[in-house]
């Protein structure tokens, strides 16, 4: 079952301009391969060449970040909504606690 | 009683105060630390004494030598415990605020004579680090502290926060915060693992609404230079994203057992309560979660008392964490 990847402006031109794209996979690693399978625009962007997360995006599997679950292996099943932001302060652009 | 000499003894020593009545888990005890309860009315105000203390430790800031000047991005909190701070010691601040802060935040720097930059609303909190850095840059006489890189911020939650958490409540079992510059996390995660590595830390984030979608590219992102020191990564056992409305709807829910609180105390507290939820049946648990401040900056959102959805829209639109 495909799950639906919501992507952040900056990444969407890479993605044919899709706020959100439709991908396979069992886990985090498999959706983000994939989806740098069908989009290699997002190479390098948000999985670093050794396939690993990279460093200025957050992964969120219905809001809770990937890299403290299980990072590219945690589980995805149907219906769970993945999101991926570039990382910001105070979590989250608008708002910091400063 | 005792008598303070100055109002900057007043900071820290906080009261903690049960507040399981909203506990989904009745196995779950959840403590909120009342950090509204420092004078210049958040958690910030513990940093903001850091900071200062150090540069002056440092000779970077020399006590009693006229025209100091010192310049810090804030979304608030910060900038009103410095303006605090540098009003007291006679220093002069300046904070780079984002333009859509709370009109109540905007008057507490004024009431104690910050100077006021704008930075762009729509650029965030990230937006005020940049133009800051900038202006830091182009005038190096001034003194920029820069809470998302200074230890002193870490340190100052390591040397009280957390000692004092773990002397009222030893029995922790859980850790809920907000993630901002993440010295709160990281100076109360680093103590409380040290003398429990059990403690599970959890980090509470706002969502990036339309903020984020400013950014150019990725490397525009940041991630706080405390948190990459901390091996902030390593720390933290969660990392989770409370939206704008259930963070209204805790605020209210607090209400109900009398606490007023600022609206990312809210959000904290929604944290909490999912932690809570977690937790299985049967297995005793004592979260402890941070009020970092309390309502009087957010009634002008109307949080508490209008229709919930307009709130939100309203909450979207402003810096509340």
């Amino acid at each position: 079952m495909p799950v639906d990847v919501r992507l952040p402006t900056v990444l969407r031109s890479q993605a044919g301009g899709q706020a959100s794209v439709p991908v396979d996979g069992n886990t985090i690693g498999d959706v983000l391969r994939t989806l740098v399978g069908e989009h290699p625009g997002l190479k390098g962007q948000v999985l670093t060449n050794d396939g690993a997360l990279h460093k200025f995006v957050n992964v969120y599997v219905n809001d809770d970040d990937v890299r403290y679950l299980q990072s590219l292996d945690t589980p995805v099943k149907d219906g769970d909504e993945i999101s991926i932001l570039p990382a910001v302060a105070g979590g989250m652009g608008a708002t910091a606690e400063g | 009683m005792p008598v303070y000499d100055s109002v900057l003894d007043l900071i820290g020593n906080t009261p903690m105060v049960d507040a399981s009545a909203l506990s989904p888990n009745p196995d779950v005890r959840i403590l909120v630390k009342l950090e509204g309860r420092n004078p210049g009315g958040s958690v910030k105000d513990r940093i903001a004494i850091s900071l200062v203390e150090a540069a002056e430790r440092d000779g970077l800031l020399v006590a009693g030598k006229p025209d100091q000047v010192l310049i810090e991005p804030s979304s608030g909190n910060t900038g009103i415990g410095l303006a605090m701070v540098c009003r007291l010691k006679g220093y002069h601040l300046k904070v780079v605020l984002p333009s859509n802060v709370s009109i109540e935040r905007r008057q507490l720097l004024e009431v104690w004579g910050a100077e006021i930059i704008e930075s762009p609303g729509s650029e965030g909190s990230n937006g005020a680090v940049r133009l800051c850095r900038a202006l830091a840059a182009e005038n190096p006489e001034w003194v920029f502290l820069y809470q998302y890189a200074n230890m002193a911020n870490p340190q100052a939650h390591y040397e009280h926060t957390g000692p004092e958490i773990w002397a009222d409540c030893p029995e922790i079992t859980h850790f809920v915060a907000g993630l901002g510059t993440s010295g709160t996390l990281m100076g109360v995660g680093r103590f409380l693992k040290e003398q429990n590595p059990d403690v599970q830390l959890w980090a509470i984030e706002p969502p990036s609404g339309e903020m984020v979608d400013g950014l150019r590219n990725l490397e525009d992102g940041y991630i706080p230079p405390i948190f990459i020191e901390c091996h902030g990564e390593e720390l933290l056992d969660r990392k989770t994203v409370v939206r704008p409305k259930e963070s209204i709807e805790w605020t209210r829910r607090l209400a109900d057992i009398g606490l007023f609180v600022g609206i990312s105390s809210g959000a904290i507290m929604a944290g909490a309560v999912r932690c809570a939820e977690q937790i299985p049946p049967g297995e005793k648990a004592t979260i402890v979660t941070i009020e970092c401040d309390d309502g009087w900056k957010y009634l002008s959102t109307g949080a508490w008392t209008e229709d919930i959805d307009e709130v939100v829209e309203r909450a979207k639109r402003i810096i509340y964490f």
